[in-house]
Formats: structure tokens, C-alpha cells, sequence
């Protein structure tokens, strides 16, 4: 099992773990973690799971790849930072385990 | 062609047996009569099942592909470097944009490919920002309120001119900061933008072609008034003042003011019309609904694909490609019918049923996927949130006495008029 922690906008933590190979909007729809809806079903076609990684794990997690369609869609969303990714192109693995992921305030 | 002759009060099986007997090459669902009478449902039927990816050869929009199953249409609408949406080779809708000589030749930027319709959405889309909707949140629903209590209960009444149109149309008038005595004049200029001449609404191209001028003109004088003021939070500042619309050529203004137009104003329309029916078809949902309105945050998306008030979009193939094993061919016109995409059961759990509990009420096709996906969803799903909550307060049944009458148009999937009777609690 892999942990990954959700910190809301207003700073609560909410600590979730979730098997390895799925990614980070399976662990946030699966515990009901607020703020990610993941309305394409993961297709990276919504851009309504935005998150913005911890800058700690970003380099692990891998930046917005340029001219790929998940940085096309993020370009719409509300409050980007450098750190934001779709958690559903986050895949989890062992490397990640402990990974802190940031929910934007609202989603699109 | 064969000619199909379908009488309202055919019942389902009889349709069926009927749309089974057509030869599949002879199927075009673009008639408008099919919507306008509702039984297009049976023929985005048998086409998933026997030929999701079907090519209509004869037309009245010349020769397209339908696509009807919900994996090909995302296939579709997320691979937007192959299918275009842009206006030229005829935009995004079944009826070319650019093709008839008295049209207008309107830019818009959901008609648009990259890097340009990336420029001026974003432009644009700080109007429906969620943390701007907070801040229309309350205004919203002081309307919706006072639309609700001026209502009679116990009489006849036309829900559609009532409500649901009126709902929609403050709400616009308050995204443009439009003058709001004249606020009227939004609704018909967005009927007039998606109206086919001789169905009702206009009778001539010409006609459509001045009114929409006159819509130009006068935006035009609010923009004036805007442009160079310290930055307002309404559609007309933040085109005026943002570098990517400040100086768009005449028809791409008018184009993108008429997309946010028919954006904010046909849809919501409809689906708040289409909840009180799909609620009176399914007594037991709106039973669901009585004992425990929390449940509304999931009927919303589900009235939302019951409704699909956008039947369709349109792209255009770039390049010669594949989807579902049938070769499309550079210039081919592909449509991806949502409508038909919201009943399939092999991606929508009872896909005919209503059901305001459902499991991933959101996953529907409605608003699109990939970068056109529909800007304003969350405003869209905000008016029919507060205008649940707030009926739910009034009122204990929302009552169809009478058939809804329909719009004829294979676009825009409208309710024209729907005779209620209010109940109070
Ligand atoms: S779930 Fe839709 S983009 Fe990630």
C-alpha cells in the first residue's frame, strides 16, 4: 500500500493509502477526499482533478510534460502553480510512497 | 431515401420494429423532425448496436459520420490535433458554419484550433471561475427565490417561459453587467443564433443575419463604455481589457459574444426544464428527492446527462484516421453524438433510467471532454443546484399536467413549453 496525504486549502491533512499501480485521483475518489470530482474518469480529458504537488516531491513525481495534452487542459484551470499535475496522470508507485499532494480550492 | 412518416403516438416497440426495417446506409440522424419528436432514441439505438461508427452518405448537411458510442466520442473529442473544430473547414456544429452565402461568417473560439482558442478562452474564463461563482452564489439564488414565490400554485403554467428561461437569463444579464431592463433581448438573440430559417423563430437568413447585427451593435456600444476601465469582473471587461480579445475583428466579437450567449443560456434552460419532466417520468426519484433533498449535488449531473442539451459537436478529420475500425478520411465530417453517448449501457450503468443517487453522476458527456470541454459546467450545475434547493423549500410537487412541446433542431436539445401545476408544501 502506498500513503499519500491530501492537505485542503485550508490546511487540513487528510491521510489516505491506496494500492500500489493506481493513481493519485483513485486514492482521492476512493476515500472521498474533497475537492477532486475526476469527472472523465481518469481519461485526462477534464482537467477536474487537479492538484498541485508538494515541491518537495515534485522532481519524484515528474513535471508537466510541455505540448501534452494534460498541460493543454491545466491551462484553463483556476489557480495553477508550477507544481500542478492531474492527479489522474499521477501513477503510484513504491518510489512515492509518503507523497503530499495539495487540493486547489476549487476545481473547474 | 426511404420517407419516414412518424405519427407522436407510436409506442416504442412499434418504433423500434420501424427504425429495425430502414437499411442501415438509408439511417440519417440529423432530421430535426426525429428531436423535435423524440424519438430519435430509437435510432441512436440500433446505430450503437449494429454500427457506432456509421457513415451517412446523403444529407441535408452533406455526407457524415455519426459516432454513437461513448468510448469513440472521447476517442474523438480528446484527439483534437486530428479533428478540428475550426470554422473554415465548417466548425463544430452538423450544419457548416462558413458554407451558406447569406450566413454570417462568425469566429468564435470554440471554433478555433490551437494556440488560438487556448488565447481568448482564457480570456474569458475568469467570468466562471469557481471563485467568482461564489460571489454569484447569493445573487443567484436571491433570483431564483423570487422567480419561485411570484409563481401562482394550483393554476396552469408554462414552466419554460416561467422559469426556466427567466432563471437563465438574469444570470446572464448579471455575467455581462447587461443593462437589466433590456435583458430579454439575450434570450432572443440566443434563439436567433441557433435557429434554422422557417422553424419558428426566424423566417430568412436575412432576418437572422440583421438581428444578429443589431446584437453586435448594441454590445458593441457597452464595449466602448468598458474598454479602458479599471477592470470589471464582468464578460464584457475582461474581453475588452485582455490582450488575446481586446482587438478582435468585427465577426469574431460578435461570434464570441453569441457563444456565451447560447452557452449560458439555451442549455441551463433546458435542463431545468428537463429535471421537472425526467422527475415526473420517474415518481419514485422525486419521492428520492422529498425525503432527502441533500441528494440534489448528484441529481444535478444526472438531470444534466438525462437532458444533453447539446445533442452534438462536430469536427472535421485533419488526416486520414481510424476510430472503432472505420477509416475516416482527411475533410470527413465526423459527429459525436452525445445523446447518444449518455445511453450507452456499456459505459453508463441503466443508461434509460433516471437515477439522481447514481454511482459517478458526473461521468457523462454533456459538456465534452479535451480543451472544448464546456467552460461554464460549474455555472451551469450552480443554477440547477440553487434552483433545486430552492423549489424543494416552496414547493412539494412540481407537477407536468400536459405534453412538453420540443424544438426543432438537431443541435440544441430544447423544451419549448412545459404545462405544471405548482403544489405547495
Ligand atoms: S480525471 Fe479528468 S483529467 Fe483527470
Amino acid at each position: 500500500m502506498i500513503k499519500v496525504t491530501f492537505v485542503a486549502h485550508d490546511g487540513r491533512k487528510l491521510r489516505v493509502e491506496i494500492g500500489e499501480g493506481l493513481t493519485a485521483r483513485e486514492a482521492a475518489l476512493f476515500n472521498d477526499v474533497p475537492g477532486i470530482d475526476g469527472d472523465c474518469g481518469g481519461q485526462c480529458a477534464c482537467a477536474t482533478c487537479h492538484v498541485q504537488v508538494d515541491p518537495a516531491w515534485i522532481d519524484l513525481v515528474g513535471r508537466l510534460a510541455d505540448d501534452s495534452m494534460e498541460a493543454d487542459l491545466l491551462q484553463f484551470a483556476e489557480g495553477t502553480t508550477a507544481e500542478s499535475r492531474l492527479a489522474c496522470q499521477i501513477r503510484l508507485d513504491a518510489r512515492l510512497d509518503g507523497l503530499v499532494l495539495h487540493v486547489p480550492e476549487q476545481q473547474y | 431515401m426511404t420517407t419516414l412518416t412518424i405519427s407522436p403516438d407510436q409506442d416504442s416497440a412499434e418504433l423500434s420494429r420501424f427504425v429495425a426495417g430502414i437499411p442501415l446506409a438509408e439511417i440519417d440522424v440529423s432530421r430535426p423532425s426525429l428531436f423535435q419528436s423524440d424519438k430519435i432514441g430509437a435510432f441512436f439505438e440500433r446505430l450503437r448496436r449494429e454500427d457506432p461508427v456509421h457513415y451517412c452518405a446523403e444529407s441535408s448537411y452533406g455526407p457524415y459520420w455519426s459516432i454513437t458510442r461513448y468510448d469513440d466520442i472521447m476517442a474523438v473529442d480528446t484527439n483534437h490535433k486530428v479533428y478540428s473544430s475550426e470554422a473554415k473547414l465548417g466548425g463544430i456544429a452538423i450544419q457548416d458554419m462558413h458554407r451558406d452565402q447569406s450566413n454570417l461568417e462568425l469566429e468564435m473560439f470554440i471554433a478555433m484550433d490551437q494556440p488560438k482558442h487556448d488565447a481568448q478562452r482564457k480570456a474569458v474564463t475568469p467570468a466562471v471561475a469557481p471563485s467568482n461563482l461564489l460571489l454569484l452564489e447569493p445573487v443567484i439564488r436571491e433570483r431564483a427565490g423570487a422567480i419561485l414565490d411570484a409563481l401562482p400554485v394550483g393554476e396552469e403554467i408554462d414552466w419554460v417561459k416561467c422559469v426556466s428561461v427567466e432563471l437563465t437569463t438574469m444570470t446572464l444579464a448579471t455575467l455581462f453587467d447587461f443593462p437589466w431592463d433590456e435583458r430579454a433581448r439575450l434570450t432572443r438573440w440566443s434563439d436567433v443564433t441557433t435557429a434554422i430559417p422557417g422553424a419558428g423563430i426566424v423566417d430568412s437568413f436575412e432576418q437572422r443575419r440583421a438581428e444578429l447585427i443589431e446584437c453586435a451593435m448594441y454590445f458593441k456600444g457597452l464595449w466602448d463604455q468598458r474598454i479602458d476601465q479599471p477592470e470589471g469582473n464582468d464578460l464584457i471587461s475582461m474581453m475588452a481589457n485582455s490582450p488575446a480579445t481586446r482587438d478582435m475583428p468585427f465577426l469574431e466579437f460578435l461570434g464570441n459574444l453569441l457563444l456565451l450567449i447560447v452557452g449560458g443560456n439555451d442549455t441551463t434552460r433546458n435542463s431545468i426544464s428537463g429535471g421537472v419532466l425526467a422527475l415526473n417520468r420517474h415518481p419514485d426519484q422525486y419521492d428520492k428527492l422529498r425525503r432527502d433533498p441533500a441528494v440534489i449535488s448528484s441529481m444535478v449531473p444526472e438531470i444534466i446527462r438525462w437532458q444533453t442539451p447539446l445533442t452534438h459537436m462536430r469536427r472535421t478529420a485533419l488526416e486520414d484516421s481510424e476510430i472503432g475500425g472505420k477509416r475516416i478520411a482527411k475533410g470527413d465530417k465526423v459527429v459525436m453524438w452525445y445523446l447518444s453517448g449518455n445511453r450507452d449501457e456499456t459505459a453508463i450503468d441503466r443508461p434509460e433510467e433516471f437515477i439522481i443517487d447514481r454511482k459517478n453522476p458526473r461521468q457523462h458527456l454533456s459538456f465534452g471532454y479535451g480543451i472544448h470541454r464546456c467552460m461554464g459546467n460549474r455555472l451551469a450545475e450552480l443554477q440547477l443546484r440553487i434552483i433545486w434547493e430552492e423549489i424543494q423549500k416552496r414547493f412539494d410537487f412540481v407537477e407536468v399536467v400536459g405534453e412538453p412541446e420540443r424544438l426543432l433542431s438537431n443541435l440544441v436539445r430544447g423544451i419549448t413549453r412545459l404545462p405544471v401545476k405548482l403544489h405547495a408544501h
